[in-house]
């Protein structure tokens, strides 16, 4: 709560709060707590977590919440894009997706929150970024899973041919570590969004200079 | 009570609650004929599909109430297209309060659509609605259709081509934008709601 309304003063554009250990454990995230965030943001918030069916999302987005993004129910149970979509509209409806290479390329996987459940769900990246958005998926957050945790800036290759086929908003995620990751995936990979966790946390780089740094180098962001 | 949120059945109407509560002002959600009418000042939210949102204030009656009304309406998103005459959005029919039919945005390299961010206000002519909003203020959008710019448009956005940010008609103003998500200058705008008679 105290870093959401730190991000909130600092200028953040949007939040995602993912309770990644929710979908392995077999449960969805606590609705109070959506509550208490909603009253406190007066920007935009996602909630991801497991979030496996249309009351499950409604209840959520009662709570406050814009979004809802979902990941591992997707690949468990496509049609749930469909449901979501059709009863609250595309702009709800984040997907999720880990993608990590494999030898037979880019692969989406499940239940990435529990290194011990993490498995492969079969589904190639580039065909599951195409049938979620014929489902009604609204944005893509793609999570490139060989560059998440290292800082070594965001895999902006495959972001670039996801790119190509994605006709939703895109947002990047894994790898920030500097400034220049930022405006590399902007100018280069040309995604909606960056999204970044550790590298705020630990206020290796701050969300101010971030921006100042971004328009300096010509991408445009909120002030 | 200083404003009554319309419930027209969709989610999230908490985030415009607690909106208010921020500013320090009480509304309440209903979806009562007397409550709606005897309000100071209504909202009418809305999030998900056009042709779904009549259809319930049609079952609801609403849809017969809510252009005789007489005091300050703000929608808000979906709520300010359910305003106009038409949608494209499942090709329906709506309140006829505006002008226009509220039209699909055309997907481009750079512009995807639904339209989700931040963008600048550019105002056209003044109002009591955006008293202190900034010439250039972000505002926060999340949408898939947008109404036509014309003369009941307050403020524009441009998303390939500019669209009605703000619009009014007497009594009825729209936002396409989500003011209880655009940080203080949504806030201003609420705000300024909240002083409308």
């Amino acid at each position: 709560m105290e870093l959401a309304a730190r991000y909130r003063d600092e200028g953040a554009d949007e939040l995602v709060f993912y309770d990644i250990t929710a979908s392995p454990e077999g449960r969805s995230v606590d609705r109070e707590w959506v509550r208490r965030v909603a009253r406190v943001l007066d920007i935009p918030f996602c909630v991801a977590g497991g979030i496996r069916s249309v009351a499950d999302a409604e209840e959520i987005l009662n709570a406050g919440a814009e979004k809802v993004s979902i990941n591992s129910p997707a690949l468990a149970n496509p049609d749930l894009i469909d449901a979501l979509s059709a009863r609250f509209g595309a702009q709800c409806v984040v997907i999720g997706i880990d993608s990590q290479l494999t030898e037979q390329g880019y692969r989406a996987y499940q239940f990435t929150g529990d290194p011990e459940r993490t498995q492969e769900s079969g589904r190639d990246v580039l065909s599951w970024v195409r049938e979620v958005q014929d489902r009604g998926g609204g944005e893509i957050v793609l999570n490139c899973m060989g560059s998440d945790g290292v800082r070594r800036g965001y895999d902006v290759e495959q972001l670039r041919s996801v790119r190509e086929i994605c006709h939703v908003p895109l947002v990047a995620s894994g790898g920030a570590g500097a400034v220049e990751h930022f405006t590399a995936v902007f100018t280069e990979a040309g995604v909606d969004a960056a999204l970044a966790a550790s590298v705020f946390h630990s206020g290796a780089i701050a969300i101010r200079d971030l921006k100042r740094d971004l328009r300096t180098a010509g991408v445009e962001v909120r002030p | 009570m200083d404003a009554v949120i319309i419930d027209s059945g969709g989610a999230n109407l908490a985030s415009l609650q607690f909106a208010f509560e921020r500013l320090g002002a009480r509304a309440h959600v209903s979806n009562d004929a007397r409550t709606i009418t005897s309000a100071s000042r209504l909202i009418l939210p809305g999030v998900g599909a056009a042709a779904d949102a009549m259809q319930r204030l049609r079952n609801s009656g609403l849809a017969a109430l809510l252009p005789s009304l007489t005091q300050p309406v703000l929608g808000i998103c979906l709520g300010m297209q359910l305003l106009f005459q038409r949608s494209e959005e499942g090709s329906t029919d709506c309140l006829g309060i505006l002008p226009e039919t509220v039209r699909r945005l055309q997907a481009a390299p750079g512009l995807p659509v639904p339209h989700m961010g931040w963008n600048q206000l550019n105002r056209l002519r003044d109002d009591p609605l955006l008293e202190g909003i900034a010439p250039n203020d972000y505002v926060y959008f999340v949408h898939s259709y947008a109404a036509p710019v014309s003369a009941i448009t307050l403020a524009t956005a441009d998303y390939g081509i500019p669209v009605s940010a703000i619009v009014r008609k007497g009594n009825f103003w729209g936002a396409q934008f989500h003011p209880e998500r655009s940080a203080g200058t949504g806030a201003r705008v609420l705000a300024n709601f909240l002083r409308l008679e």
